[in-house]
């Protein structure tokens, strides 16, 4: 592998911005046919080094060379000219247009005049879609598509052009396990091609699994490269946090209360049926599932963010109507939501305002908002909840994807809810703060909250409840208890195999 | 998807349900009030209607694409007044009388030239600085009304020549030239939006700027040219309109631009930008004239049509607020 001439090199890149030095000195090689994984912290520099050799933000000091050659990546433009696709970490699609025009977005076939060549886009994107093995079609609007989908969408732009390298931003992000298993194929794939790979994810078993060597970077800094077959999870932790993590499954048990909230019979059109179970006061729920069970529309019912067809959602022993977010909130049910950047921020907001938006009404000094306690709701949660940002005034949509999520949680978490529902809390959170934020969801139960955790990610269920719900295609299939739960039967369970005692 | 077919078809067909509704209701209601002998809906009248709505219609149709596009552009009143000067004036320049009618279509480029020139000016502002094409257009709105006024004072720029007025006036099966260059013109913008890459990259822009930054449409050019399209059609509008009428007053075209922006969104297009049709606005302008011929064909006064176009554009945003809204599926906060 030495010998290969790499396909682009990144020598002593320096980027910064007001007040942060998002990347110092950082050095890097890309080899022909390699899936090179990039980790680090959130915040540590990952999307910006990547953003610095698509052309998205011009480096104050270093040099991009593609093929030998230093090159000034002047745009987007010229980084698509130059082999180099970006596959973004945020979606960056145009939701009203079909599928076919936002993966040839900006390239489209055309045929004399300008006019676009429709029968080759169609032609083109089916080939493309059948590689990927994707239920919907060239013609979908993209709008209508669910997140994972959209985010396939995004991955088949990989495929439009002969690529000397693809850079991927977390793209597992919010794909379901099938999907993943098709984004590896087409990896695989390109990689047999001689196109060299970037891979950007916090989730350890896909870094294992598909890369080929691991650099590391720590607030900016260059922290070295390593091949994957000489290390372990515990070195790139090591590397990455410069401490160890205890990864053991949730034991604890702690002392549970009433009923907090009781779903009888609970349905909502064909997404889901008959959905009953109960949560009590120092418990945490997990529901586990494929993407599409329906366990975020359960989410977002309890939320007032839907209305029922049928059943019935009591609280505290008593039957509740929960018409609307505000009706949800004044109850005390919190949900943080899975897509963070739809729902739950305001991008061009300052840290603090997003973080305490749903209680300024409650902040107040007079007739004005309190800003001393604001700032300090702010500054509890940054602290608990290891935000890097370099102050409170900083832009959310400034701050890397994995801090705005955590802002969203410190935004909820402030609220002192009774019933806490987090979907898909640890989305794009690296594995230090994942395991921060999972023993802040078991603290946050101990002190008698009720906590309901929806996710896609095994061992993250596994670690933080105290009992699992496995659905299947808009049923429960099955209530787990921690002690009888493995690793086997809830796969069996959430893929609708046997299932035993329905719950 | 299929209640998404569905609803994206009562939006599409709603424009022409309500236009349908119109005529029903003018043609019932001419029989007690109307002032006329006439019946409201006849070919002739219809297709004068057709041709009165062409001024406004022609900027509409500009107009749809700077609002797909996520802008707005509110000077095109005032491109339209300075354009028709233009023209009006250099039919009377010493060396354009040498011309005879060779002048006209001299006159008429001149015009055009104007307007896309106006436009290049709001384009270049809109990609070099940044700013947002709203204040920037606003700001070249009160500035070209202003050029405007400085050309003539108070007073009205006329020129009649029957030539130019024959062409104006001239028509296939009572189709008139206002009418044609208006239906024309609709049908060519229509063709770009929908079939061309510049068309669907405007799509593209307006829905989500980054990501067509991302995906290296460079957005400045592309809305530049826009631009300069509607900055053209305002002088086209103008050059058909003042051909036949030959004097045009420094306060004319005043308040074009929210007739204008009130047509596209009646015709279903987005304020927000990444949606909307050329079909929908085509809609948008019949519907408006079409209100404003029946209300006075029922003898209410200029005043009472206002209010009810008004009224009528805050109901159709209404409704198309609450046909986003998917029964039991999710509500946004
Ligand atoms: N446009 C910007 N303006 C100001 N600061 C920025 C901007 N973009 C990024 N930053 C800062 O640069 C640092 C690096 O951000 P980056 O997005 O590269 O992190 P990351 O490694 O991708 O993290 P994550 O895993 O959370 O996605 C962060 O501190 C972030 O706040
Ligand atoms: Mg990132």
């Amino acid at each position: 592998m030495t010998e290969k001439t790499p396909v682009l090199r990144l020598e002593g890149i320096v980027k910064t911005f007001p007040g942060v030095r998002a990347l110092d000195g950082v050095s890097l090689t890309l080899l022909p046919g390699e899936v090179h994984a990039l980790m680090g912290e959130n915040g540590a520099g990952k999307s910006t080094l990547m953003k610095v050799l698509g052309g998205i933000y011009q480096p104050d000091e270093g040099q991009i060379i593609v093929d030998e050659q230093p090159v000034v990546m002047s745009g987007p433009l010229e980084a698509k000219a130059k082999g180099i696709v970006f596959i973004h970490q945020e979606l960056s699609l145009a939701t009203e247009l079909s599928v076919a025009e936002n993966i040839y977005l900006g390239e489209l076939p055309r045929k004399r005049f300008g006019l676009v060549d429709w029968a080759q886009l169609e032609a083109n994107t089916n080939k493309i879609l059948k590689k990927l093995n994707v239920g919907f079609n060239a013609k979908t609007r993209v709008g209508s598509l669910s997140i994972a989908n959209q985010q396939m969408v995004e991955i088949a732009r990989a495929l439009t052009v002969d690529a000397k390298a693809v850079i991927f931003d977390e793209p597992t992000a919010s794909l379901t396990d099938a999907e993943k298993v098709v984004l590896f194929e087409v990896i695989a794939d390109l990689q047999s091609q001689g196109v060299g790979i970037a891979y950007i994810s916090h989730r350890m078993e896909e870094i294992f699994k598909i890369t080929d060597r691991i650099s590391v970077l720590r607030d900016g800094q260059y922290q070295g490269t390593v091949n994957t077959a000489e290390t372990d999870e515990e070195g790139v932790t090591q590397m990455m946090i410069g401490r160890k993590l205890d990864l053991s499954r949730n034991e604890s048990h702690h002392e549970l209360g009433e009923v907090a909230i009781e779903v009888r019979g609970l349905s909502c059109g064909n997404l889901y049926e008959d959905v009953s179970f109960e949560v009590r006061r120092g418990e945490v729920v997990g529901f586990y599932g494929l993407v599409g069970a329906g366990r975020t529309e359960i989410a977002e019912t309890l939320f007032g963010l839907r209305n029922p067809s049928a059943g019935t959602i009591l609280m505290d022993g008593e039957e509740v109507t929960i018409q609307s977010p505000a009706d949800a909130i004044a109850r005390g049910i919190s949900l943080v939501p899975e897509d963070r950047k739809g729902q739950g921020l305001v991008l061009g907001m300052n840290c603090r305002d997003n973080m305490t938006l749903p209680q300024v009404g409650d902040l107040t000094a007079g007739p004005f908002v309190s800003d001393g306690a604001e700032v300090a709701i702010f500054d509890q949660y940054r602290d608990k909840l290891d935000i890097r940002t370099p102050g409170w005034r900083q832009t959310v949509g400034n701050l890397s994807g994995g801090n705005q999520q955590k802002i969203v949680i410190g935004k909820w978490l402030s609220m002192h809810p009774n019933v806490l529902i987090v979907d898909e809390p640890t989305r794009g959170i690296d594995v230090g703060s994942k395991s921060e934020i999972h023993n802040l969801i078991r603290e946050l139960a101990a002190q008698g909250y009720a906590v309901i955790v929806v996710s896609s990610e095994m061992p993250e269920v596994l670690h933080v409840s105290d009992r699992i719900v496995a659905m299947y295609m808009g049923r429960i299939i099955r209530t787990f208890t921690s002690e009888e739960v493995t690793e086997d039967n809830l796969i069996q369970a959430i893929s609708g195999i046997g299932g035993g005692k329905a719950a | 998807m299929k209640s998404d077919n569905m609803s994206n078809l009562i939006k599409n067909g709603a424009i022409w349900g309500f236009i349908v509704l119109e005529l029903i209701f003018f043609q019932i209601a001419g029989e007690f009030w109307s002032l006329s002998e006439r019946a409201f809906m006849d070919l002739d009248n219809m297709l004068l209607l057709l041709k009165q709505s062409a001024p406004i219609g022609i900027i509409a149709v500009g107009m749809t694409v700077i609002m797909i596009n996520g802008n707005i552009d509110l000077s095109v009143g005032a491109i339209y007044a300075l354009c028709a000067i233009v023209m009006l004036d250099s039919m009377s320049w010493p060396f354009m009388e040498s011309l005879g009618d060779w002048a006209i279509p001299l006159a008429w480029l001149f015009a055009l030239l104007t307007g896309a020139v106006l436009g290049l000016i709001n384009g270049i502002i809109v990609w070099k600085t940044g700013v947002d094409a709203f204040i920037v257009t606003l700001g070249s709105m009160l500035g070209y009304r202003g050029l405007v006024f400085m050309y003539n004072g108070e007073n009205p720029t006329y020129h009649l020549n029957w030539t130019m007025v024959d062409i104006a006036e001239w028509d296939i099966f009572g189709v008139e030239t206002p009418a044609l260059v208006f239906l024309v013109v609709a049908l060519i913008v229509w063709f770009v939006m929908t079939r061309t890459v510049h068309g669907r990259n405007a799509y593209a822009v307006g829905n989500n700027r980054e990501a067509a930054v991302n995906a290296a449409i460079r957005v400045g050019p592309h809305m530049l040219i826009n631009f300069v399209l509607i900055g053209f059609l305002a002088a086209l509008s103008a050059v058909t309109f003042y051909s036949g009428s030959g004097s045009v007053n420094p306060n004319d075209g005043m308040l074009f631009e929210l007739w204008a922006i009130t047509a596209v969104v009646l015709g279903g297009t987005k304020l927000i930008g990444g949606a909307g049709s050329i079909v929908g606005t085509f809609g948008g302008v019949i519907a408006i004239q079409l209100l404003r011929k029946g209300l006075g064909h029922i003898g209410a006064d200029t005043a009472t049509v206002n209010l009810v176009i008004g009224l009528i554009l805050i109901a159709v945003l209404f409704l198309d607020r609450q046909l986003n809204v998917k029964g039991k599926e999710e509500l946004k906060v």
